[in-house]
């Protein structure tokens, strides 16, 4: 198994830590994993993305030209990852920093709205746990057990409380997808 | 006692330092160096510090310190030798360290370096050696060259509006809440060398009970810079330099 | 299971290498792409556990030129920085060589020149590896392309140093200081006490303690003839490390009949457009220099006596090409795909560049 996922939006939406967790997810269940993030001045506002690789063999190259998976999160990431998801492959995408919907038919494309999904939940920062379930709904990766342990080792201790309500955000954007 | 009583009675009044070497220095004959040089051998000896001393020299006339006071010692790039103190001194806190540095080297291309040090309250003493000219490359404008004062790269003498004012580095770092003890003395007189030796006895002090950055700026002459005797170049500095550069403590707490 | 599989930045890995190895004192000033350094020692507080000093310095010549203080005394000290920033501690690490004092500068390269950009870059190789700063001089440059390599070129290089007593240079790319893989730490071990330093560093000024005469540690020499003398002996050392300390891996070279030499993050994205050439029935292989001073240069003459063409691919203009060139005696065509101001090619670039250079290799 090998997965190579590229996940991007605004600074400030959570990709980086969404990615993170997902790679804390892929060591808790003794996966070999690469985070790269696009690094820089763009931590709030600007575009971000990071590219996770979950793979039960060694890993080569942490940078790719073409991906299993991307979950984009607004136009920009859209217009730049669309063709770039190989033939077969999976993009989850929320509507609603997005006006021009994926134009792709050899691809599974899955939107989530997990903006409104997040408002409902009464919490905006749910909003990348809500994208992460839908992800690990339709592409497995990893188990839910390992998500929630991986975010026992990023969170810090004072933020575990929090641990109850990102699984459940989790929850939901499986169901939502 | 007249002198041939003294020598018979093997009496010694005054003597070379144990720890400054028997050798010739290449400071030029009347040099400021060669006194303060003394001034830390006689004192690091009577306080039984020359095991855990180490001194940091400078680039510029007293780069060759470490040819004359028998302690361990870093030759350090120009400017650099506070931070070289720092760590030193923080990774062997038992260790007295002590920098050595002139004009240039503390007020000009190290000022950043001397004033992060002294802002952190390293437990380091600096000695500061203002000569108002760059002795070792032949001459030039110092960063506390005076107004009017001619030098081989200001040779009708330091304009404001070209080279800017002499700077008065001790009085800026005594505004640092790092330093404990920054005072300003000369060596021209046997009277101020015994003032110099008590304020750089209390700078070490500082450093061992680790109170803080402390600054001895020796006000010293340049004789062969300046173009005059040694005679002349301390009636010199007595006149024009004090003025700029007044003797005494800036701050001691 | 018995050591613990850690997940972090390869930057932070060397933070936590550090503390582990027994490092005295780290040194620095923050700059992107490498500031979780000193901000992952400052959160560990290692002064509390090992005593090892932490210091955010006043600016990188400050932080070089503690170094430079603390590596004079014995101590096994540490900086580092990114690009625009290990050009100011050229001074210094000039006269860390000088001195003969071993001392660890990491280098996580971003784009330049000047200002440049903070993206990942591999544009400092000359300057790593020719020298640097002024005068006739070497370190010894690690290349990392894991976060696992970022952690375990710490202890080599703290190794390195103290046995030929010269600066040793982790040189990283933007991407390998900032990804996160995993990375299994080395085990703690103590600092060097007082009376160790004092047996393996007889040269340290460290205080006289007893000892009958003093340490000076300088780097200059007025006199020609001696200074002569003083760099015969530098070369001699660099002579002994040429000898015995170039590091290199090879993948699928058994069978080469072209070949990649690449080095760091770069290596790694060749080696999957190597995966996607050996698919296609292009049979070529990769030379991945680890010390890139000293440079595996013998080994590249063998490889070329074998392979019909060479191909680097560095993100630069083209650097590590002419110590290539000079290793293979212009045997083979070498020539040189790279990409600059901080744009990192994916691996179909390095593919398409293969044959391009080489379009007889597709039969």
């Amino acid at each position: 198994m090998k997965e190579e996922i590229i996940i991007a939006g605004f600074g400030g939406q959570g990709v980086l830590s969404m990615g993170k967790i997902l790679a804390y997810a892929g060591l808790m269940d003794n996966l070999e994993v690469t985070w790269m993030p696009s690094y820089g001045p763009e931590q709030r506002g600007g575009t971000a993305n990071v590219t996770v690789i979950v793979s039960d063999e060694q890993i080569s190259s942490p940078v790719l030209d073409t991906y299993d998976t991307a979950v984009l999160l607004n136009q920009q990431s859209l217009d730049k990852f669309e063709n770039k998801v190989k033939t077969g492959g999976t993009i989850i995408y929320d509507p609603s920093g997005i006006h021009r919907a994926p134009e792709r038919t050899d691809v599974k494309v899955v939107v989530v709205d997990a903006m409104t999904a997040a408002i409902e939940m009464n919490n905006a920062k749910t909003y990348n746990m809500i994208l992460l379930g839908a992800l690990l709904k339709q592409r497995g990766l990893v188990s839910v057990d390992a998500v929630v342990k991986g975010l026992k080792k990023t969170l810090p201790e004072r933020h575990h409380h929090l641990i109850p309500l990102n699984e459940q955000a989790i929850k939901r954007g499986m169901e939502l997808a | 006692m007249n002198s041939e009583e003294i020598i018979k009675n093997g009496t010694i009044v005054y003597q070379r330092p144990r720890l400054l070497d028997e050798r010739n220095t290449h400071y030029c004959p009347g040099c400021s160096h060669g006194v303060v040089h003394r001034i830390l051998a006689e004192l690091i000896d009577e306080m039984g510090i020359e095991d855990k001393t180490v001194g940091v020299a400078p680039v510029g006339c007293a780069v060759f310190a470490y040819n004359y006071i028998d302690v361990d010692w870093v030759e350090a790039a120009h400017g650099r030798a506070p931070a070289v103190a720092t760590a030193l001194s923080r990774l062997n806190p038992e260790d007295v360290v002590f920098t050595y540095q002139g004009d240039g080297d503390l007020a000009a291309i190290g000022t950043a370096e001397t004033i992060h040090a002294a802002n952190r309250g390293e437990n380091i003493v600096i000695i500061f050696i203002n000569n108002a000219i760059y002795g070792m490359t032949g001459g030039q404008m110092a960063p506390t060259t005076l107004l009017g004062q001619k030098t081989a790269t200001t040779p009708y003498g330091r304009r404001a509006d070209l080279n800017g004012y002499p700077v008065k580095m001790s009085d800026i770092l005594a505004t640092l809440d790092g330093t404990c003890y920054v005072t300003r003395q000369a060596v021209h007189t046997p009277a101020a060398v015994r003032k110099a030796k008590a304020a750089i006895r209390k700078a070490f002090e500082n450093a061992i009970a680790k109170r803080g950055t402390s600054v001895v700026e020796i006000v010293s002459t340049c004789n062969s810079g300046w173009k005059l005797t040694p005679v002349q170049s301390n009636e010199w500095m007595a006149k024009n330099m004090f003025e700029k550069y007044p003797l005494g403590d800036l701050k001691n707490i | 299971m018995a050591e613990e599989v850690k997940l972090m930045k390869g930057n932070e890995a060397i933070a936590h290498a550090a503390i582990r190895y027994g490092c005295d004192g780290y040194f620095g000033y923050p700059i992107t792409p490498q500031s979780e350094l000193l901000e992952t020692l400052e959160d560990l507080m290692p002064w509390e556990s090992t005593g090892m000093v932490v210091l955010q310095a006043e600016s990188e010549v400050a932080a070089i030129n503690m170094v430079y203080g603390g590596a004079a005394s014995g101590k096994a000290v540490m900086t580092s920085s990114s690009s625009p920033g290990v050009s100011l501690k050229q001074e210094g690490i000039s006269y860390i060589a000088a001195a003969e004092l071993p001392a660890l500068i990491v280098n996580v390269m971003r784009g330049g020149p000047g200002l440049g950009t903070i993206q990942p870059s591999q544009a400092d190789y000359f300057q790593a590896t020719k020298g640097g700063g002024h005068g006739d001089y070497h370190l010894i440059v690690l290349a990392p392309a894991t976060v696992q390599e970022m952690a375990d070129f710490v202890g080599l290089g703290f190794d390195l140093a103290f046995k030929y007593r010269t600066p040793a240079m982790i040189l990283a790319d933007g991407i390998v200081g900032q990804m996160m893989e995993k990375v299994v730490l080395p085990e703690p071990r103590a600092r060097r006490t007082d009376a160790e330093i004092a047996e393996q560093c007889p040269w340290a000024a460290t205080g006289r303690h007893g000892r009958a005469h003093r340490n000076v540690v300088t780097s200059l020499e007025l006199e020609p003839a001696k200074m002569e003398v003083n760099n015969i002996r530098l070369q001699e050392t660099y002579s002994r490390i040429a000898a015995s300390e170039v590091r290199y891996k090879e993948y699928h070279t058994e069978d080469a009949e072209y070949l990649i030499v690449a080095f760091g993050t770069v290596a790694r994205i060749s080696l999957k457009a190597i995966e996607d050439a050996r698919a296609a029935g292009i049979k070529v292989g990769l030379l991945r220099p680890i010390t890139l001073w000293p440079f595996p240069s013998e080994r590249l003459l063998e490889l070329s006596k074998q392979v019909k063409g060479i191909l680097t691919v560095e993100l630069n203009a083209g650097q590590m090409i002419e110590d290539v060139k000079l290793a293979t005696e212009f045997n083979v065509p070498v020539h040189h795909f790279g990409r600059m101001g901080g744009i990192v090619p994916n691996p179909g670039e390095v593919y398409d560049a293969l044959v391009k250079h080489f379009p007889e290799a597709i039969k």
